[in-house]
């Protein structure tokens, strides 16, 4: 008999007021009484609904019913048959648009806590198995990955499951990509996305750090190598600035650069090597993902008052309800309906304020939402000593430059199919390098779309 | 892991090092920067190419001791590791066609201006240098530059070596006297280049600047290294370093410079402490 609650099982997590001070994990995890619970609730719906809405159609009534049977690593070896990061798509991935958005039971009442039961059984294998995956058979080809984010490092392990030479350049010190630069401890512990790391070295891949295609090789010697194929997944890592004054103040950071600090380098630790500015109030500006977590990283670094600036509405703010209610429980403060006109600063250059306009919002524009349009003299001043820019990235123009034949669209993104394959032959390409900012799972999509389509095409090379 | 091959004191608080990367030295060219992090919690600091062997695969870098990461680098010796070192990151100086330059380096710049005035020299064209510092003690590489110069000037601000006077004193004397330069490359303190550039600025001479302001990652990710150029946001890392001097905002990219000042200073005692433990 089905559980039939009209509630997902509820995540523990730390309490807000104590984890606003700490950068470790918020969310703890279900117990195994709880994820049996929560997997009574599925129905086992003969035609799958929620697989249509996973982007690497991972079987979720079959990985659920071996949680039912507490056959947890049953659960996982289901999981890895679609997903090579499970630990990481439990924690990141914005279920509520995909796999739970299709679940029956959401219907009435709310949708089985797919996520939250990927996380877990991803965590009861992290924790219990020690034993690494076994490094297949090599097939005697070559492939070469650029970038190890999620589309790149799916897309070396999908490759090297079917037996390719596959080696990975990294261009940071540290493989992860903006799960390791961006998405902060507190969300993503490291310790797991170098798990997963450690998991694709026993598979056989290569990773070589410190590389930057484009500089120190290019995609042609990449060829010239030996490599047949090769994947690009270097993201979209440029960030973007308003263009207003006073944005080159003293306290005026990017998104990219204040989680940097905080996550890949470290900053939040005592005694760290580099430096980060301490504030007392900071206004993050944009409401995306990556301004919620800059903003719980500045209130857990130690600031007073931390503000969210959005031009729109709660309404229309693109971060996930979960992130947005995080936040919220955490004390950061919500301005919405407010947009930033020029960051203030001292003698020293030092940020002092931000002047900001009221906005409301008028007729919807391309993107479907209503357009926000300033209101009439309604300027005023938030007293603010760092400014976190977050208002989208795009696409780094190193790779696009230095290599002949890859066309890409006026946004810079490089031009690929469905199966990821670009204007040049045997050079695949997806994720944010593609698609423009987007998420990690439709990076790991487009990585494992693309690592079926360079088998094909090396295949039919032969 | 990068080994470091040589290492050699230039002055009591300036060090060479050839650092084994033989990807690097096959594509570095004059201008261009290396990232580095000494110890697998270290920060990452960009460093200028200041010399690279092909052959050998070795990439030479010189760097002055101000904060803890260069204190702790300079307590490696030859033989031992540094973690990460990657590049050559940013554009290579434009050297083509130029019949005539004025090559200006101040204190530690002169470790970039050096391949600079070298390239310029082999590839055939009059190259006159000006170096200034502030004292005959901390006098770098006056060899190498005599080597790749048809014509050498020193400065020392309190007159213990060569000419007493500055960088900006010779570049005047030397226009007044009838040089026609196609170019000035200036590199070396912020405070150097702005006034080398107000002073070729009145001349009318094309000036290129070389700037070194904070960054992280030194591919365009983080953006902490902009500075205004024209009116414009422009990267170091990527759009970068060198830019026409004539229009870049000195001022404010000597205040983003200061922005960690203490900390460096803070970190660099405490490093210095901990190795006078150890000891």
């Amino acid at each position: 008999m089905p559980n039939m609650s009209l509630k997902k099982n509820e995540m523990p997590t730390q309490d807000p007021n104590v984890r606003n001070k700490n950068f470790s994990e918020v969310a703890l995890g279900y117990t195994e009484e709880q994820a049996v619970d929560e997997a009574n609730r599925c129905l086992n719906c003969k035609n799958k609904p929620c697989v249509s809405g996973c982007p690497v159609s991972i079987d979720i009534p079959a990985f659920i019913a071996k949680i039912r049977e507490k056959d947890f690593e049953g659960a996982y070896d289901t999981i890895a048959k679609s997903s090579s990061l499970p630990a990481v798509c439990g924690r990141v991935c914005p279920q509520e648009t995909q796999c739970e958005s299709k679940c029956v039971r959401g219907i009435k009442g709310e949708p089985v806590a797919i996520g939250r039961l990927e996380r877990f059984v991803a965590d009861y294998h992290n924790k219990n198995c020690t034993e690494a995956p076994k490094a297949p058979e090599k097939n005697g080809h070559k492939c070469a990955v650029i970038g190890a984010g999620p589309s790149g490092l799916t897309c070396a392990g999908d490759l090297a499951k079917m037996g390719y030479d596959v080696t990975v350049f990294e261009a940071l010190h540290l493989a992860g990509g903006v799960l390791v630069y961006g998405i902060p401890e507190f969300r993503l512990p490291k310790a797991i996305v170098a798990h997963e790391v450690e998991n694709l070295k026993a598979l056989g891949v290569k990773i070589e750090t410190n590389v930057v295609i484009g500089k120190t090789i290019e995609v042609d010697e990449l060829f010239e190598e030996g490599y047949e194929a090769i994947f690009i997944g270097s993201g979209a890592g440029l960030p973007r600035f308003m263009n207003i004054p006073g944005e080159n103040l003293k306290g005026v950071y990017s998104a990219n650069e204040f989680l940097t600090r905080v996550n890949l380098m470290k900053a939040y630790k005592d005694g760290s090597d580099t430096p980060i500015k301490k504030n007392t109030n900071v206004a993050v500006v944009g409401g995306g993902n990556v301004a919620m977590d800059a903003a719980r990283c500045a209130k857990r670094l130690g600031a007073e008052n931390v503000y969210i600036v959005y031009r729109r509405g709660l309404e229309e703010m693109p971060a996930r309800k979960e992130e947005v209610e995080h936040a919220m429980e955490e004390g950061i403060i919500f301005k919405t309906l407010n947009n930033p006109v020029e960051i203030l600063g001292d003698e020293h250059k030092f940020v002092t304020g931000m002047k900001c306009i009221e906005m409301e919002l008028g007729e919807p524009d391309a993107s479907g939402r209503r357009r926000p349009v300033e209101k009439p003299d309604s300027e005023f001043t938030i007293d603010v000593d760092c400014v976190v820019m977050s208002i989208g990235t795009s696409p780094n123009p190193l790779i696009r430059n230095t290599t002949k034949g890859l066309e890409t669209n006026k946004h810079g993104c490089f031009i690929a199919d469905e199966n990821g394959q670009t204007s040049r032959e045997g050079v695949f390409a997806g994720g944010d390098a593609v698609t423009g900012a987007a998420t990690v799972i439709l990076a790991m999509g487009a990585g494992k779309t693309a690592a079926k389509a360079m088998d094909e095409y090396i295949s039919g090379c032969r | 892991m990068y080994k470091i091959l040589r290492k050699k004191e230039l002055n009591p608080t300036v060090t060479l090092m050839d650092i084994e990367a033989p990807l690097i030295a096959k594509k570095a060219e004059p201008g261009q920067f290396v990232i580095l992090r000494v110890n697998e919690n270290g920060e990452r600091i960009p460093l200028t190419v200041a010399d690279y062997d092909r052959e050998k695969g070795t990439v030479t870098i010189i760097f002055q001791i101000v904060g803890g990461t260069t204190e702790l680098l300079n307590h490696k010796n030859e033989g031992e590791y540094i973690q990460d070192f990657v590049g050559p990151l940013g554009k290579a100086t434009e050297t083509e066609g130029l019949k005539k330059v004025a090559v200006v380096g101040g204190g530690v710049g002169c470790a970039i201006a050096y391949p600079v005035a070298k390239k310029l020299h082999d590839n055939g064209c009059e190259v006159h240098s000006i170096v200034g510092f502030r004292n005959k003690d901390l006098v770098i590489l006056e060899d190498e530059f005599k080597a790749a110069s048809t014509e050498l000037k020193i400065m020392t601000d309190d007159g213990t070596y060569g000419t007493k006077g500055l960088v900006t004193d010779a570049l005047k004397a030397l226009i007044e006297a009838g040089n026609k330069y196609d170019e000035v490359i200036a590199i070396g303190p912020v405070i150097m280049m702005k006034f080398v550039c107000k002073l070729t600025k009145e001349y009318g001479i094309k000036t290129v600047v070389s700037m070194n302001p904070i960054m992280i990652d030194g591919t365009g990710m983080c953006g902490g290294c902009r500075l205004t150029v024209g009116g414009e946001t422009k990267f170091a890392c990527v759009d970068g370093p060198d830019f026409d001097g004539h229009l870049v905002d000195f001022d404010e990219a000597l205040e983003r410079g200061s922005m960690y000042r203490e900390f460096e200073a803070k970190k660099r005692e405490e490093v210095c402490n901990l190795f006078k433990e150890v000891k």
